[in-house]
C-alpha cells in the first residue's frame, strides 16, 4: 500500500501520536485508567499500522526480530527484578513498601517500573505474534 | 428476582454454551479457536457483572465518592483475557504449522492424511 | 541478603527468570546449562521447604509484603511439599537427559526455546502446587499449560502438532471450567485465597452455586488430570512430544493436577459436602475402576511404545484417584504415594523410550524386534520399569498397589481390592508385549545394527528407575511423607 500518497502521508502524521497515546495511557496508569497491558497493545499496533502502510520488510528493518525477542525477556526481567531488588533491600518478594523510605512512594516507585516491564514484553509479544504470522506465505503449490 | 433480573447470568450461560457446542460441532479447526474465544469469554462476564454496583463510580479515591465498584473482578479479567489471548495466537499458530504440514485445516480430512500415512508406514 | 525463608517464592521465581535468559543468551548449550541449574536449584529448595514443613509446620508466605487475605499467599503444608520434592526430582534429573534427546528429536533453530519452555512449565507447575491463592492457581496453570502445548508441538513429527492441538483446545475447556468454579466461589465467598474460603464458605457451604462449584471444578480439573472418559488428549500428546517432555510431564504434569483435585476437596469443600452431601466418592470410585481396567487394556492393543506407556498412564491416574475416592487415611496415603511412586517409574519409562527413539527414531513395537540383543541395558531398564507397574513387590508400584488394596479392604470393598489386582494383571499382558518382541524375537537387520544408548541418557533414566527400585524395598521415607500429607488433608474443614 506504499504508492498510494494519502495513506502515506496519513500515516507518517498519525504514527506519532500513536506513540505518544501510549506513553500517556502508560504513564496515567497511576492516576486512572491505563498501564502497561494497554500501552504496550497500543505501541504495537502503531508499528503494526506502520507495516500495513510501509510493508513487513521496512517494518523489520526499522524493529528487527531480534530486538523484539529481546524485548519480550527484557520486560519480563524487570518485573522479576524489581521483585529481587525487594528481596535484597529486606522485604518479601515483590514488596513495593521497602523500596523508598516512604512506604507510599515505594509503592509508586515499585509499580512504575513493573508496569515498564510489562510494557515493553506486552509490546514486544505483540508485534512477535504480528511478525509470525505475517511473515508467512501461503505456498502456491498448496492453494 | 425474577428470571430478567438475573440477565447477565442468562448471556453468560448462552455464550458458554454457544462456544462450548461450536468447540465440538465445527471440524474446522479455526472455527474450533474461535468457538474456544467465545467460551472464554463468557467467564469474562461471569466474573466482570457481578463486581459492578449500582450507583458505584471507578475505584478511584476522590472526594464525596462514597460507592465504587470492586476492581478485584476486572484485575483477574485483565489477566484472564491476557491468558486467552496467547491461547488463542498459539492455537492459531499450531493450525498454520497444520496447514502447512497436512494441507488442510479440516479435521475429518487431516485424520484421513494421518490413517493414509500410518497404512504406508505398516506396509 | 536473601535468606532461607524466600525459599518458597524463590521455587517460582527462579525458573520464571531463567526462561527469559535462555531466550536472550539464544545459545542451546547455555540454555541446557540454565536449564539443569534452575532444576537442580527446585529440588534443593524442594527439599529444604519439605524439611521445614516437618520440622515448624505450615510456612505462609505474603507475597509483596500483603497479608494474607488479600495479597497472594504461597501457603506450603506437608502434602504441596511433597509434591514439591517429586516436581523437583524429576526435573532435575529429565533436564541433563534433555541434551542428548532434544538433539535429536528437535530441530536445532528451536533448542533454546525448547529450554526457556522448560523452565516456565517447571515454574508453572511449581507455582500451581505452592500458591494459596485461586485466582493464582489459574494463572499458574495456564503457564504450566501454554508452555507444554508448545513443548509438544516442537516435536519434529507433524503429528505432535495435532496432539498439541488437541490438548491445547481439551486442556483449555478444562482451565475455563476451573475458572467458573473459582468465580462462583469468590461470588459466595468475597475472597481468593483458598483457606480463607475454606473458613467463609460456613453456612452456605451446602448452597447450589457452591456445589455448582464443585462440579465444575472437578470436570475442569479431571480434565487436566487426563481422569478417565477426559483422557483424550493424553496419549497423542505423550506419544509425541519429544521424549523429555514425555517424561516431565507424565511424571508431573497430571500429577499436579491430581494435586489440586486433593487440594480443594479436602482443604476447600471439605469432606462432607465432597463425600456426603455430593456422591463424589461414587464417581470417582466408579471412573478409577473403568480407567485401571479400559485404559490398560487399551494400553495392550497400542502398536508403539510411547502410546502404550501413555495408556497405561491413564489406568495408574485411575490408582490414584482410587485412593482419593476412599477419602480415608489409608486410601489417601495410598493414592499420594502412588502419585510420587508413578511419576517416578513412568519418568523413567519415557526417558529409556527416548533412548530407544535416540538410537532408532521410533518407538513402533514391531520395529523393535530382538532389540535387547543390541541395546541390553534399555531393555532390561524398560522391564524393571514394567514390573513397577505391575506392582511386583521390590518395587515402588507394590508398596502403593498394597496401601490401595488395604484401604479398599478396610472399606469393607473386597470387590475394589479384587479389581486392583486384577487390573495389574493386565498390566502384566501389556509388559509382556514389549518382553515378546524385544527379548523373544529374532533381531532384524535394523536393530541388530544398532549399538546401546548413550550413557547421557542412560544414567538419568537409571537414577530414576533405581529411585523406583530403592522405594520399594525401603518405602518408610516415601509412606512417612505421604501419610503426612494425608494427614494435613484431613485435616481440613469438615
Amino acid at each position: 500500500m506504499r504508492n498510494y500518497l494519502v495513506l502515506r502521508v496519513a500515516a507518517k502524521i498519525v504514527v506519532p501520536f500513536m506513540l505518544l497515546f501510549a506513553l500517556y495511557v502508560q504513564f496515567h496508569g497511576d492516576f486512572g485508567p491505563g498501564g502497561g497491558f494497554q500501552a504496550g497493545v497500543i505501541l504495537a499496533a502503531a508499528f503494526v499500522f506502520f507495516a500495513l502502510i510501509f510493508g513487513l520488510p521496512t517494518t523489520r528493518r526499522l524493529v528487527p526480530d531480534r530486538l523484539v525477542e529481546t524485548g519480550i525477556a527484557a520486560g519480563v526481567l524487570v518485573y522479576a527484578g524489581v521483585g529481587f531488588i525487594g528481596l535484597l533491600l529486606g522485604g518479601n518478594y515483590l514488596d513495593y513498601f521497602v523500596l523508598d523510605r516512604d512506604p507510599a512512594h515505594g509503592q509508586h516507585r515499585g509499580i512504575f517500573w513493573v508496569e515498564v516491564g510489562v510494557c515493553l514484553t506486552v509490546s514486544s509479544v505483540m508485534l512477535k505474534i504480528f511478525y509470525m504470522f505475517a511473515g508467512r506465505r501461503r505456498r502456491e503449490d498448496d492453494a | 428476582m425474577s428470571a430478567l433480573g438475573h440477565f447477565s447470568y442468562w448471556v453468560t450461560i448462552f455464550l458458554l454454551v454457544a462456544g462450548l457446542f461450536i468447540v465440538i460441532a465445527r471440524g474446522n479447526l479455526v472455527k474450533k479457536l474461535i468457538g474456544l474465544s467465545i467460551f472464554q469469554t463468557s467467564v469474562y462476564l461471569l466474573y466482570i457483572a457481578p463486581g459492578k454496583l449500582i450507583g458505584g463510580t471507578a475505584p478511584i479515591v476522590g472526594t464525596g465518592i462514597t460507592v465504587y465498584s470492586n476492581p478485584l473482578p476486572h484485575v483477574l479479567i485483565l489477566t484472564a483475557i491476557v491468558v486467552g489471548i496467547a491461547t488463542l495466537a498459539l492455537g492459531l499458530a499450531l493450525v498454520v504449522r497444520i496447514r502447512e504440514s497436512y494441507g488442510s485445516v479440516e479435521e475429518d480430512e487431516i485424520l484421513r492424511a494421518e490413517e493414509a500415512a500410518l497404512r504406508d508406514e505398516a506396509t | 541478603m536473601i535468606d532461607s525463608a524466600h525459599l518458597p517464592v524463590l521455587q517460582v521465581v527462579v525458573p520464571l527468570v531463567c526462561a527469559p535468559l535462555i531466550v536472550l543468551v539464544r545459545g542451546s548449550r547455555a540454555g541446557w546449562a540454565i536449564a539443569v541449574a534452575a532444576s537442580v536449584f527446585f529440588l534443593g529448595a524442594s527439599i529444604a521447604i519439605l524439611m521445614e514443613v516437618q520440622r515448624a509446620g505450615v510456612i505462609s508466605y505474603a507475597i509483596g509484603s500483603w497479608p494474607a487475605p488479600w495479597g497472594i499467599e504461597y501457603r506450603i503444608d506437608a502434602a504441596n511439599a511433597f509434591m514439591l520434592v517429586l516436581l523437583g526430582f524429576v526435573a532435575a534429573v529429565v533436564a541433563p537427559y534433555a541434551w542428548a534427546s532434544v538433539r535429536v528429536e528437535v530441530p536445532r533453530e528451536n533448542h533454546y526455546l525448547f529450554y526457556a519452555l522448560y523452565c516456565l512449565a517447571l515454574a508453572g507447575l511449581g507455582g500451581i502446587t505452592v500458591t494459596g491463592d485461586a485466582f493464582n492457581l489459574f494463572v499458574f496453570l495456564e503457564i504450566s499449560s501454554l508452555a507444554s502445548y508448545v513443548l509438544i508441538a516442537l516435536d519434529r513429527d507433524r503429528r505432535a502438532l495435532l496432539a498439541a492441538y488437541q490438548y491445547l483446545i481439551l486442556g483449555t475447556i478444562g482451565a475455563t471450567f476451573i475458572v467458573i468454579g473459582v468465580g462462583l466461589l469468590y461470588l459466595m465467598t468475597g475472597t481468593l485465597n483458598l483457606a480463607d474460603i475454606a473458613t467463609r464458605l460456613g453456612d452456605v457451604r451446602q448452597s447450589r452455586p457452591v456445589l455448582a462449584a464443585l462440579a465444575f471444578l472437578t470436570v475442569g480439573i479431571s480434565l487436566k488430570a487426563a481422569l478417565f472418559p477426559l483422557h483424550m488428549w493424553l496419549p497423542g500428546a505423550y506419544a509425541h512430544a519429544p521424549s523429555a517432555v514425555s517424561a516431565l510431564l507424565a511424571a508431573t504434569a497430571t500429577k499436579v493436577s491430581v494435586y489440586v483435585l486433593l487440594r480443594f476437596y479436602f482443604s476447600v469443600f471439605g469432606t462432607t459436602t465432597v463425600f456426603t452431601a455430593m456422591p463424589m466418592g461414587d464417581v470417582l470410585l466408579a471412573l478409577s475402576i473403568v480407567a485401571m481396567i479400559v485404559a490398560s487394556i487399551a494400553a495392550f492393543f497400542q502398536s508403539d511404545l510411547k502410546r502404550l506407556l501413555a495408556y497405561s498412564s491413564v489406568a495408574q491416574i485411575g490408582y490414584i484417584t482410587l485412593g482419593v475416592s476412599f477419602a480415608s487415611a489409608t486410601g489417601l496415603t495410598g493414592g499420594i504415594v502412588h502419585l510420587f511412586n508413578h511419576g517416578v517409574t513412568k519418568g523413567a519409562l519415557f526417558m529409556l523410550a527416548g533412548t530407544i527413539v535416540f538410537r532408532l527414531g521410533s518407538t513402533r513395537l514391531d520395529r523393535m524386534a530382538g532389540l535387547a540383543r543390541s541395546m541390553p541395558i534399555t531393555c532390561a531398564g524398560i522391564v524393571v520399569g514394567g514390573l513397577g507397574l505391575i506392582g511386583v513387590p521390590g518395587t515402588a508400584g507394590f508398596v502403593s498397589k498394597w496401601y490401595l488394596v488395604l484401604a479398599a479392604i478396610e472399606a469393607g470393598a473386597w470387590g475394589i481390592a479384587f479389581v486392583v489386582v486384577a487390573s495389574s494383571m493386565i498390566a502384566v499382558a501389556y509388559v509382556w508385549r514389549f518382553v515378546e518382541v524385544a527379548y523373544f524375537r529374532a533381531p532384524s537387520d535394523e536393530t541388530s545394527r544398532l549399538k546401546e544408548g548413550p550413557a547421557a541418557l542412560l544414567v538419568p533414566a537409571g537414577i530414576l528407575l533405581a529411585a523406583s527400585v530403592y522405594f520399594g524395598l525401603v518405602p518408610s521415607l516415601t509412606l512417612g511423607a505421604a501419610s503426612g500429607a494425608a494427614e494435613a488433608l484431613l485435616a481440613g474443614p469438615r
